[in-house]
């Protein structure tokens, strides 16, 4: 620890450009992040098609018809409280306490299960209702882009499943470690999009 | 030659904490949470002028947003973060020309495109 200590003390002197290569766990989370943002952009892209077409319902229902503010306030409600059991969990896997981190991504697990759970109920309401994607230009953007972002938890619970799976066999090795700082980052941007989500969308509904 | 060895494959600031803290994880949760509902309390309230509100939701989302930013991702502009910070600089212009272009452009042809009974009556 205090060999560590002297090493960050003799790292504040040693110039930028002398200091070789970066931490692998930071060249990682750079990369998994230009991955974030680049996945950001193809949601902007979906957004920028939805505030487009959110008028053109072609004599269908529109959004302040469909949507049921309630119903997205719970969805809102397990997706922040499953970005910050994630965060636990994070903190979780630096102590490598491995009851604490089933737990906190068990729960992350669950909120996550039930947000995708509300969406689908919501989904097939909305087929149900005969408000499918193929009703107006309007539905269409909006089924694609909450799908999206829907597909989106999907991978990421498919991914915690894994993340839970390594830890079992692999125990807290830094590769270990490196994905799930990046599976956290993952989980956190979702939380983000949806911010966009709710507001653009359920709120804005018109 | 153990202390290099160390310096070598484990470039320094290998062990700083970059997650925070939980109580840095609970003042975001409080942070988002007083936002999300001023945001849903915006919008089904009658005390804000109606076309305030979209504005107001606009701004409440960014905070959110940047809230999110803060204290779950710990972007800060700190020298070790340099990098991220700048992509995210980039990020956020790439998906403002995106969004803003779009919505111009699109409304700009709306605009200037013919009624859409006149050009049906046209095609007949």
């Amino acid at each position: 620890m205090s060999a560590t200590g002297e090493a960050l003390a003799r790292s504040a002197e040693i110039p930028l450009s002398l200091r070789g290569p970066a931490p692998t766990r930071s060249v990682a989370g750079f990369g998994f992040w230009l991955f974030l943002l680049s996945d950001i952009v193809i949601f902007a892209a979906l957004f920028a098609t939805y505030a487009v077409l959110s008028g053109e319902t072609a004599g269908g229902p529109t959004g302040a018809m469909l949507f049921e503010k309630r119903h997205v306030f719970i969805e809102t409600a397990c997706l922040l409280a499953s970005s910050v059991t994630c965060g636990f969990g994070s903190l979780a896997v630096q102590r490598a306490d491995t009851p604490s981190v089933y737990f906190w991504m068990m729960l992350t697990f669950v909120l996550g299960a039930v947000f995708l759970g509300l969406e689908g109920s919501e989904f097939g309401g909305l087929l149900a209702a005969g408000a499918g994607p193929t009703r107006s230009a309007f539905l269409s953007a909006f089924f694609t882009l909450v799908g999206t972002h829907g597909l989106h938890v999907s991978i990421g619970l498919a991914w915690l499943i894994v993340m839970l799976l390594q830890v079992a066999t692999l125990g807290f090795q830094p590769m270990v470690g490196r994905r799930f700082f990046c599976f956290a980052l993952f989980w956190h941007v979702l939380d983000i999009v949806w911010i966009g989500v709710f507001t653009i969308v359920y709120l804005g509904a018109h | 030659m153990n202390a290099q060895v160390e310096a070598q494959g484990e470039a320094p600031g290998a062990h700083l904490k970059t997650h925070g803290t939980r109580r840095s994880y609970l003042i975001g949760l409080g942070y988002a949470v007083i936002l999300t509902l001023a945001s849903f309390w915006a919008s089904s309230t009658d005390l804000i002028y109606p076309s305030g509100v979209p504005i107001l939701l606009a701004v409440l989302a960014i905070a959110q947003m940047g809230v999110h930013l803060v204290f779950f991702l710990h972007i800060s502009s700190a020298s070790d973060q340099t990098n991220n910070f700048l992509a995210l600089a980039f990020g956020i212009f790439v998906v403002g020309l995106t969004v803003f272009g779009s919505l111009i452009i699109m409304t700009n042809l709306n605009h200037a495109m013919m009624p859409m009974d006149r050009l049906m009556q046209m095609q007949r």
